[in-house]
């Protein structure tokens, strides 16, 4: 055949070589390109395949109270969590692992969605195992893969339910704060506050999660640790300090449970310039249960419980003000220079006063008689405020209302803090009862002892008396940053604040609250009784002591505690514990009298061998050792 | 026809040096690619590559031992069993390894014997080589063309239906080479191939209109008989007509398939899945690889059937674009070795075999290698001497045992190439 003459075929093999280079080179060329030009892409992919960073959780900065004591901290936890490949080898592994430690099947769906949401990452089983769940799992590793157990810093409140409100506690972010974005930088997975100063300083406290790098195979199994590339250290979080004295909070906390026990209320305890000593809210709760995750049943009992110990009622619940607000009423009286100390109304109490078809009662059936301002804070007495309110006006009372804060929050920083309700002006009422729905008179009288449209939140009542008590000027009540922009100036001269103390002296050395009077502290209070359409009545007391140069305020709300001056012997105690020491004795609310109460030994001072440590400079009395005056249930 | 005592000295050492040199590098990567962090089916199969290296030895020898007189007289019977056997396999076959759902093995008593596939290719080339080789005039019309392409065209249909697109690939591959080898116009075998090409071009509308122009001045200019090139340019319209029909009735999982060959990341963790992990494997290489057995996307199992069909992107992690370079040039000495034992063959039928041997091996290196690369399609057919697998190995071994007689013949016959 002609084709296989030599010259044709060497014409064709040298076609075909020619071919066969071409084709060779075009490879040669692929493989220079993936190998050498995009080397560095496919490097990094090939990192992206197999290393995965894992968030190194950052301890959260501590809380200390105003002497520097530990609120909350990091203690030691171990967190269990697996890398799954598939949702499917998930459950089976968490099958497996419910065979080693107790889990049940609501937790595995928990986890399950947790590995929804994150697939590449661990996802978390335990943020909190025991040392023998823990020993346990690692015992049974090979039965258990992709299991990793991480040492991650745990919260702890030492404190416990003494100072939950104020805290809150800590959770993992979900997805709707992701959504809104309510916590800068937070990813899945982290740890944010929730309620309280941890939520309100989260950012300071959570700190910056570090990474640590795992290498997984082709199916997400983890198959190294350590060495695969240096983990970069979280950023721990900063510490914050706080304006909280624990000794007194914890003080509180054990006074009300021993005293009342099941009794709903708050106390909120201020410095004169508007520090928050102590703010305590009952019932309360434990808030370390919420670290490690809650089990369904916890939960459902907080969240379910009618006495509702999630709310914080020194900041979220509102009541009617009742007869504290009359020290407000007074005060705009003055201020407008419609009264003074001695002014006297034209209408003596006679147990009530009529206003055209209603008769307005006073809360003395038999009446007080005629008094002047002073008297009428001392007895309380309604039918004075009736006709101060009347002189004043609607509309004065409601401007100044406004004025002293009542239609705010008090500007505490705990951004859960409710708005206190007040009415902005007149248009209100009609907007409410209709034009004809009401008179101005009516609603004068009713403002003018504090109640009607008028409901406030203790941390706001407790800062106007905090006003009262200092230069005239209400200091935004603040835990760890003050917002200045929420303090107001009262208004008030010198002459007229302490014409107003003097008035509250007399609530407790003759007044209303005469069963908390002590005979070593003058303290200067008023009490209150909001009407509670609900049941019976809520008792008010705010105080504060030494009168003539006050250094604590102090107010309470019981719910159903009938008359404030119920109240009053709790506040006091709680005054005399923080001005006079530890070794004030408890009276009043426990029926402890003064004089038949264990005296301290007195010690000679030149005894002492060896000095006590002198305390820091700014501190209260931080060298008495809390001494729980009943133990602590 | 002579017939002297074989002797080493009459051996083509280059070729044995190539192949051997190529087979030592197959054997190191199979080694490397069982080494893993995660339990594989790929550890140990190196030693069983090792005992198919033996059998394979005895089998070139035995080739070796064949004239090619003998062969061409055995090429109809082989060819006839080989399609026996193809149909038999379509019956009664089993799937296995990475194509468990392909009826490609056959197997007696659950035992399997190899693939018919490896063994028709063989029994394809000799069969072509003895028709070709039997041609006065080399093949000058398309006319000329249908008996070869019905001859390659059978054990293809066959083989399609496994179904088996790779290897059934490789027969076109071979009939093609063949053909060339044969003296057919190059003219001619594009114009044989033009209803592909049209195929493929009429995804793209305008690309298609200028092809279509462009087979009208081809046409014009080489000037086939006039039916045919009617029947060639009827062909091209047709395919351009009826791709969307057809495209529109793939399953799609097919049509997936061939997106993710023009774009693997449609489906990344799909169909996409191997070309991506292959390139990332093999970009990842770098100039100088991770180091022998180092390969961490091959040790954690990132990279697919690294055993099988995706073993030269170990080649490429481990040991860099220094190690493919080697690679491919072994691979491209023993195709010129080949071309050049063809071109020195004594006789058509000889030089006809190993360029169809040529052809086999080339069609197997460029489709599994180009598709490490996303450069062609992917289509499951082993590497020669890197893959694992018996009746492959054997079919090499055979072919380079082939070879060699072929050249040892030519240099005893006082040809002396100019």
């Amino acid at each position: 055949m002609k084709a296989f003459q030599s010259h044709h075929i060497r014409s064709r093999a040298l076609l075909a070589q020619w071919a066969l280079i071409a084709a060779f080179t075009l490879l040669i060329g692929a493989f220079f390109r993936l190998q050498i030009i995009q080397f560095e892409r496919f490097q990094l992919r090939a990192e992206d395949n197999r290393v995965r960073s894992v968030p190194l959780m950052a301890p959260r900065g501590p809380i200390l109270d105003r002497n520097g004591r530990i609120i909350a901290e990091n203690v030691p936890g171990f967190a269990v969590k697996f890398l799954a490949p598939s949702e499917d080898s998930l459950r089976a592994v968490l099958t497996r692992m419910a065979g080693v430690v107790p889990l049940d099947s609501a937790h595995v769906e928990r986890v399950v969605q947790r590995f929804r949401r994150a697939r590449h990452l661990p996802a978390l089983v335990m943020s909190d195992g025991s040392f023998e769940v823990i020993s346990r799992l690692e015992e049974h590793r090979a039965l258990l893969p992709g299991l990793v157990i991480e040492s991650e810093p745990k919260r702890h409140y030492p404190h416990g339910a003494a100072l939950a409100h104020v805290l809150g506690y800590v959770g993992e972010v979900n997805d709707d704060d992701l959504a809104s974005g309510r916590f800068p930088g937070a990813r899945l997975g982290t740890m944010v506050g929730r309620g309280g100063l941890e939520e309100e300083y989260d950012e300071l406290l959570r700190g910056r999660p570090g990474i640590r790098f795992i290498e997984v195979n082709a199916i997400g199994r983890l198959v190294r640790e350590a060495g695969v590339a240096p983990p970069l250290a979280p950023t721990p979080g900063d510490p914050v300090q706080t304006t909280i004295d624990i000794d007194l909070q914890r003080f509180v906390d054990s006074l009300w449970r021993v005293g009342y026990p099941r009794r709903r209320g708050a106390v909120v305890a201020l410095l004169p310039t508007g520090e928050v000593l102590a703010s305590y809210s009952s019932p309360t709760y434990d808030p370390n249960v919420f670290i490690g995750g809650t089990t369904e049943e916890e939960w459902a009992q907080l969240v379910g419980d009618s006495a509702k110990p999630l709310f914080n009622r020194a900041i979220q619940a509102r009541y009617p003000p009742a007869s504290p607000f009359k020290l407000a009423v007074a005060a705009m009286g003055l201020k407008r220079g419609l009264i003074t100390a001695r002014t006297r109304m034209p209408q003596p109490c006679r147990g009530g006063l009529g206003l055209g078809n209603r008769f307005f009662r006073c809360w003395k059936r038999e009446g007080h008689g005629d008094l002047d301002l002073t008297g009428a804070i001392r007895e309380s007495c309604d039918v004075y405020f009736y006709q101060l309110g009347a002189r004043l006006g609607l509309n004065a009372i409601l401007e100044e209302g406004l004025a002293m804060g009542f239609r705010e929050r008090s500007g505490l920083d705990l951004q859960s803090e409710a708005r206190s309700i007040y009415p902005y002006s007149t248009a209100y009422f009609d907007q409410v009862y209709g034009p004809r729905g009401w008179t101005s008179q009516g609603a004068e009288f009713n403002l003018a002892i504090g109640q009607g449209d008028n409901a406030q939140t203790l941390m706001n009542m407790v800062k106007f008396y905090q006003g009262l008590a200092g230069e005239g000027v209400a200091e935004a009540p603040y835990l760890v940053e003050q917002h200045t922009e929420s303090s107001h100036d009262l208004g008030l001269t010198p002459d007229q604040l302490r014409a107003l103390r003097v008035a509250m002296v007399e609530v407790v050395e003759t007044g209303t609250a005469i069963a908390s009077r002590r005979t070593d502290l003058s303290i200067a209070g008023k009490t209150g009784t909001a009407q509670n359409a609900h049941g019976d009545d809520h008792g008010w007391f705010i105080g504060f002591a030494p009168a003539d140069e006050p250094r604590i305020i102090v107010g309470a709300i019981m719910e159903f505690a009938e008359h404030g001056s119920a109240v009053a012997p709790f506040v006091t105690d709680i005054i005399s514990r923080y001005v006079l020491g530890p070794e004030a004795v408890v009276q009043g609310a426990f029926a402890v009298r003064a004089d038949s109460a264990p005296r301290a030994l007195q010690i000679d001072p030149e005894a002492a061998v060896e000095p006590d440590p002198m305390p820091p400079a700014d501190s209260t009395y931080p060298i008495i050792p809390f001494v729980a005056p009943f133990p602590i249930p | 026809m002579r017939t002297r005592p074989v002797r080493s000295r009459g051996l083509d050492r280059t070729l044995i040096v190539v192949t051997a040199l190529l087979v030592a590098f197959g054997l190191a990567v199979l080694y490397s690619a069982g080494q893993t962090d995660v339990p594989s089916a790929a550890a140990g199969v190196w030693k069983r590559q090792l005992v198919w290296l033996g059998i394979g030895c005895v089998a070139a020898t035995v080739a070796f031992r064949i004239s090619p007189r003998v062969l061409e007289w055995l090429a109809p019977g082989a060819y006839a069993f080989a399609l026996v056997l193809l149909i038999v396999v379509l019956v009664a076959g089993t799937g296995a390894g990475t194509a468990a759902g392909a009826k490609s093995w056959l197997s007696i008593g659950g035992v399997r014997f190899g693939q018919p596939a490896e063994l028709a290719k063989l029994a394809l080339i000799l069969m072509l080589a003895r028709y070709l080789s039997d041609l006065r005039e080399p093949p000058a019309s398309l006319k000329d063309l249908v008996a070869p392409t019905l001859i390659a065209g059978v054990p293809f249909f066959l083989v399609l239906q496994q179904p088996d697109l790779g290897s059934a690939l490789v027969f076109i591959g071979i009939l093609f080479a063949m053909l060339f080898w044969s003296g057919a116009r190059f003219s001619l075998l594009f114009l044989f191939v033009s209803p592909v090409l049209s195929l493929l071009l009429a995804f793209q509308t305008n690309a298609w209109g200028l092809w279509m122009i462009f087979l009208l001045a081809f046409l014009l200019i080489v000037r086939p008989y006039v039916a045919e090139g009617v029947v060639i340019y009827v062909a091209n319209a047709a395919m351009g007509a009826i791709l969307i029909p057809v495209w529109q009735r793939l399953a799609p999982y097919q049509q997936n398939r061939i997106l993710s060959f023009l774009n693997p990341e449609i489906d990344p963790t799909g169909a996409g899945y191997h070309a991506i992990q292959s390139k990332v494997t093999i970009g990842s290489g770098g100039w100088l690889g991770q180091g022998y057995l180092q390969g961490p996307q091959k040790r954690l199992a990132f990279l697919p059937e690294q055993h099988t069909d995706f073993i030269f992107p170990v080649v490429g992690e481990e040991l860099g674009f220094a190690g493919v370079v080697v690679a491919l040039g072994l691979f491209l000495a023993l195709l010129l070795v080949l071309l050049r034992v063809a071109r020195r063959a004594v006789d058509p039928f000889s030089g006809l075999v190993v360029f169809g041997l040529l052809g086999l091996l080339f069609t197997h290196v460029f489709e599994n290698i180009g598709m490490t690369v996303n450069l062609m399609p992917i289509t499951g057919i082993p590497l020669p001497f890197f893959s694992y697998g018996g009746s492959f190995f054997l079919t090499s071994a055979i072919g380079i045992g082939v070879a060699l007689r072929v050249a040892w013949e030519a240099r005893f016959s006082g040809y002396v190439d100019a």
